[in-house]
């Protein structure tokens, strides 16, 4: 599991990073870094990210995923970061175990769309949705490695940043992920 | 000669670990204040040997340490790369079989099966989940009963009919399909003679069985796992080797 | 004798009002009386007679035994032949062994379900009738198997199933069906020092008396008997032990068990014995009882086997009226006569786990059976915290035998570790399945060729939890030194694909773990699900890897047994016939732990969408 995603010298390394069934709440943990982060966009370019809102992925170095794979368009986007980051990181308790949307797991999916959307209040022209623009549920939502491989895992509702610059510092450097009492956290 | 001259010893890791006849190498190592990771086990309890959490190598045999008797100048590997390798994967198996939902649960922090993970260096559950639909029993007015966080250590199980004369809890069913179950002919926590004062009420070592009320009188993130780590302050006797394991505590280091 | 031990007249769905449950529970409660460890046998009367265990009889049992609700119904829960609610009033269970399933048991299942419109695990909606799978019946040598009402079938084929189909219709009473469906034959191929002498003499018996306990002891000693149950502790070493381990009451409260919860897929032979060698292990038994001083001894038969019943009672009853067993036996013929013994016989309700010694005692005691940790060992703290001795139904045969003609008779056969004979139960792929008994130390190719076996490609030893051998490895030797074994012998020709071995056994596995440890519990069924997932041809090289490593968590971390052999066969088939796993790989690596698109379905039909983007390819 010690894959490298440092770049040829000279080179920036290049980072993606989206949101699958999760809260952006590691997206914000990544910006609590202070004034680490300096440090970090000396060192990292960024592709597809809603931190820049560049929206198409290109070959990267490092792919960062959080949140849990819920829809057949979280699928497909996590199956994209598969294909062009070397390195694929599952960030956060979601991503690495489906977390808190994978709460609706307990329900069957029947009730959850009868509830949001049929038989739920205040609701106006109820009736579960069949455009075909919107992505289709999946029956459960699965921590993301249960779709793809997984090179790193990094738990946390959200992680902290000082375990996020752990983990960056452990890929860039293509070490195994070290991480403090403090900073392994599953809440 | 000296009591303590006369008393046997193993090694744990390179320890050496003093013990009486009939104590199992779990009680001598909280005993001498060195930290096995377990779960269903819990001093002043019936010895279990479920959970295989406390897995170590004696002599070259893997066994649990908490039903294993310590025997002279055995020698013991307990934190050792392979070990702690089979004990992230006990746990990943615990993980996987129930749905424990850290950042949804009352009892996070406070949370046994959370501890000993994070001493292990857990990173993922690695299994497919397997999402079981478990009921949550809110029946009895002082005690929450919920099923999705039981791992069936049967240490409620076992204080209830040890501790508290009760026989409130059973497991019942065989293999994945095991449940725990309360004696109650409505089958629910409520109507048995169940109360909030029996040790079984606290002793579970997640958030399966959790007194109402309590939820969040100690914030996230100030409780007992959280301020110190569980091979500090999970069974282990405090004795006067306890200052250097703080110490080593603050700086542990996961894998 | 009624209730729990005698073949109740009534079977099967009587109508469960309070007048009748309360006459059934009378009926067990005056057999068996009303000690907490009676439980599992009261239970088992009512679900003979009523298809379950009707709530009413819980409450009564509760009120009667003093044990609590939850115990009674933590123990329906896991014993596969206890129910809660009413199975049909002819419940069909088909013994799903690989073995069984190589002789057709699935198509058979298939015919039976649409001959009585019904479908397995789900009884008719009139209640007559239930189907459903069993773990193998202990029929491997006649089958495709299965159990009516506990009763075993043999020999099952299209027409029998045609007839059976035809009786359940015309609700014939079992009684009325006709009596080869019941046919059970030994099929003894080849005897040796046991088999070869089926006479019942009391030979060992009248040296017990004559010569006492300890001269018994010292002949068994000298024989170097092992258990025959597979793990091979020293037969002796454990009657001494129990012999000099203090017991409050004396000896008077040392007990004897016969494991006869023959459960490893593939054996029968104790099918056999109690057929007909029953009088030579109820001998065993009591020399035991002899020698170590022991008052009480149980037959533990697994309810597989409870058509045996009837007659091993009437074994026990003619020889109480002989004197061999009750107060006083052997009284004035000598030194070691005089004692008192009797043996009783306890039913299971088909739990593989109870044939592990300290499950079955927790059976006796009448709980889940759930392996005990150790230490103490039964010769110490067994049933009811008493030394017992737990036996085979083999081990207990050749004790009598050797008591008899004495330890170096026994010892003319065999190897220096492994003395004596082997009883083998020889199924699968030849020409003569049943029973063999050869001398230890016998390589693989003679059985196979004594049986009959051509073209083997693999012989499975000693039951799903054995050892799976490749052509290469055939003329490794039946010993304890080499492959020991409890007598299942398993051969599969080359027209057979191994993974369909390896999963029934994962299933057996699965469904046959107690629950108690990790590992085992989750292990198992990680283990089944990515064997399935091979078979789909959805697995990639990543899920061997997986497998190989939770079999190995498996095998290093489990409670019992059970746990620490259960996943062998995977260990082996992927060691030893790769290709049955590398031929089903996708071309990726790592895929999916489920069937992505399959995932969608229930969406795309709440949603009525088919268009493309409503649907998954399975490869990215």
């Amino acid at each position: 599991m010690n894959m490298r995603a440092e770049p040829p010298v000279g080179q920036k390394v290049r980072v993606a990073t989206a949101s699958l069934a999760g809260c952006f709440g590691c997206h914000m943990s990544v910006l609590d870094m202070d004034e680490r982060i300096l440090d970090l966009v000396e060192r990292v370019d960024f592709d597809r990210t809603p931190l820049t809102d560049i929206k198409t992925l290109g070959p990267c170095d490092l792919g960062l995923i959080e949140g849990g794979v819920a829809n057949a368009e979280n699928v497909e986007v996590l199956r994209e970061f598969r294909r062009q980051c070397k390195v694929l990181v599952a960030v956060g308790a979601c991503a690495v175990t489906g977390g808190i949307p994978a709460m609706r797991n307990s329900v069957p999916l029947a009730e959850v769309l009868d509830e949001a959307f049929v038989h739920g209040m205040g609701l106006v022209n109820p009736g579960i949705p069949d455009d075909p623009e919107l992505p289709l549920l999946l029956s459960q939502v699965h921590p993301i490695h249960e779709v793809v491989r997984v090179d790193y895992f990094l738990p946390g509702c959200p992680p902290s940043a000082d375990a996020i610059w752990s983990l960056l510092t452990a890929v860039l450097e293509g070490g195994a992920l070290h991480l403090t009492w403090a900073q392994l956290r599953y809440d | 000669m000296s009591n303590d001259q006369q008393r046997s010893t193993f090694t744990l890791d390179g320890r050496r670990i003093p013990f009486t006849p009939g104590q199992t190498i779990m009680d001598a190592a909280l005993a001498a204040g060195v930290y096995i990771p377990h779960l269903c086990h819990k001093p002043g309890y019936a010895p279990h040997g479920s959970c295989r959490v406390c897995v170590v190598r004696a002599d070259g045999r893997e066994l649990s340490a908490c039903t294993a008797p310590a025997a002279a100048d055995m020698s013991v590997e307990s934190e050792v790369a392979d070990i702690r390798a089979l004990r992230v994967a006990v746990l990943q198996m615990l993980f996987a079989e129930g749905n424990h939902v850290c950042p949804a649960c009352e009892a996070s922090g406070n949370c046994t099966l959370q501890a000993v993970a994070y001493h292990c260096g857990m990173l993922t559950p690695r299994f497919p989940q397997r999402f079981p639909r478990r009921a949550v029993d809110a029946s009895h007015p002082d005690v929450i009963l919920d099923h999705n966080r039981c791992i069936l250590c049967e240490l409620c199980v076992r204080a209830s009919r040890d501790h508290d004369g009760k026989r409130v809890f059973a497991v019942s069913g065989r293999g994945i399909t095991s449940k725990l179950i309360v004696d109650a002919p409505s089958g629910r926590l409520g109507d048995t003679d169940f109360s909030a004062e029996d040790a079984a009420a606290h002793v579970c070592p997640v958030g399966a069985i959790l007194p109402r009320d309590e939820a969040f009188r100690v914030p996230i993130g100030q409780r007992r796992f959280d301020l110190a780590p569980v091979s500090r302050v999970g069974d282990v006797a405090l004795d006067p080797d306890a200052e250097v394991l703080a110490a080593d505590a603050e700086s542990e280091v996961l894998a | 004798m009624s209730g729990a031990s005698g073949l109740a007249a009534e079977h099967g769905g009587a109508h469960a009002d309070p007048a009748r449950i309360e006459r059934v529970l009378r009926g067990s409660l005056a057999a068996l009386g009303r000690g907490p460890d009676t439980v599992l046998q009261h239970l088992i009367a009512q679900q003979q007679v009523f298809s379950h265990v009707p709530d009413a009889a819980i409450g009564r049992l509760v009120e009667e035994l003093g044990v609590t609700r939850a115990q009674i119904l933590a123990a329906v829960d896991f014993y596969a032949f206890l129910h809660l609610t009413p199975r049909g009033r002819f419940d069909i269970l088909v013994s799903d062994n690989i073995t069984d399933r190589m002789l057709g048991n699935a198509a058979l299942m298939t015919q039976l379900c649409d001959a009585l419109g019904v479908r397995a695990g789900e009884p008719r909606a009139d209640g007559r009738v239930s189907l459903d799978y069993t773990s193998c019946t202990g029929m491997c040598d006649q089958g495709p198997a299965a159990l009516v009402n506990g009763l075993a079938l043999t020999r099952l084929d299209a027409a029998r199933i045609r007839e059976i189909a035809a009786l359940v219709e015309a609700d014939t009473p079992l009684a009325h069906w006709p009596k080869r469906f019941f046919a059970v034959s030994n099929n003894v191929h080849r005897s040796g020092l046991l088999l070869g002498d089926l006479e019942t003499r009391e030979a060992g018996l009248a040296a017990l008396f004559a010569r006492g306990g300890p001269a018994v002891l010292a002949e068994v000693e000298r024989a170097g008997l092992r258990g025959r149950g597979g793990a091979g502790f020293t037969t002796a070493l454990k009657w001494r032990f129990c012999r000099e381990a203090p017991s409050e009451n004396g000896h008077a409260d040392k007990v004897i068990v016969c494991n006869a919860d023959e459960g490893e897929p593939g054996t029968f032979k104790d099918r056999v014995l109690l057929s007909a060698y029953a009088d030579l292990v109820f001998e065993g038994m009591t020399l035991a009882a002899g020698v170590v001083g022991a008052k009480t001894g149980f037959l533990y038969l697994r309810g597989e086997y409870r058509y045996l019943l009837d007659h091993l009672e009437a074994v026990l009853a003619r020889r109480r009226a002989q004197g061999l067993l009750g107060t006083g036996i052997g009284a004035g013929e000598g030194p070691g006569g005089g004692f008192d013994f009797d043996i009783h016989i306890h039913l299971g309700a088909g739990a593989y786990i109870c044939g592990e010694e300290s499950a079955l005692i927790e059976s006796l005691e009448g709980k889940r059976g759930i392996t005990r940790k150790r230490p103490p060992f039964p010769v110490t703290e067994g049933y009811l915290d008493r030394p017992t001795v737990v036996n085979n139904v083999e081990t207990f045969l050749g004790a009598a035998r050797i008591a008899e003609h004495g330890g170096y008779w026994f010892r003319s056969e065999g190897t220096d570790r492994s003395a004596g004979s082997k009883i083998l139960s020889v199924s699968g792929d030849c020409a003569r399945p049943g029973i063999y008994e050869v001398p230890f130390g016998t390589p693989v190719a003679d059985v196979l060729a004594d049986c009959g076996a051509e073209d083997t490609q693999s012989v499975q030893v000693s039951g799903a939890a054995g050892v799976t051998l490749t052509p290469d490895e055939f003329h490794r030797l039946l010993a304890f030194e080499d492959l020991p074994t409890a007598g299942s012998f398993m051969v599969f020709d080359h027209s057979r694909d191994l993974l369909d071995m390896v999963r029934n056994f994962a299933g057996f596995f699965a469904h046959e773990s107690c629950g108690f440890c990790t590992p085992c519990r989750v292990g198992g069924r990680l283990v089944l699900d990515l064997v399935d997932k091979v078979a789909a041809g959805a697995a990639g090289r990543h899920d061997l890897d997986e497998l190989r490593d939770i079999a190995q968590v498996m095998r290093r971390a489990s409670h019992c047994g059970l746990g620490h052999t259960a996943a062998n066969h995977v260990l082996n088939t992927l060691d030893k016939f790769p290709h049955i796993y590398r031929d089903r790989l996708r071309m990726s690596d790592y895929t999916p732990s489920f069937d992505l698109d399959a995932a969608l379905a229930e969406a795309r039909a709440l949603a009525h969408r088919d268009d493309a983007e409503a649907h998954l390819a399975a490869d990215a």
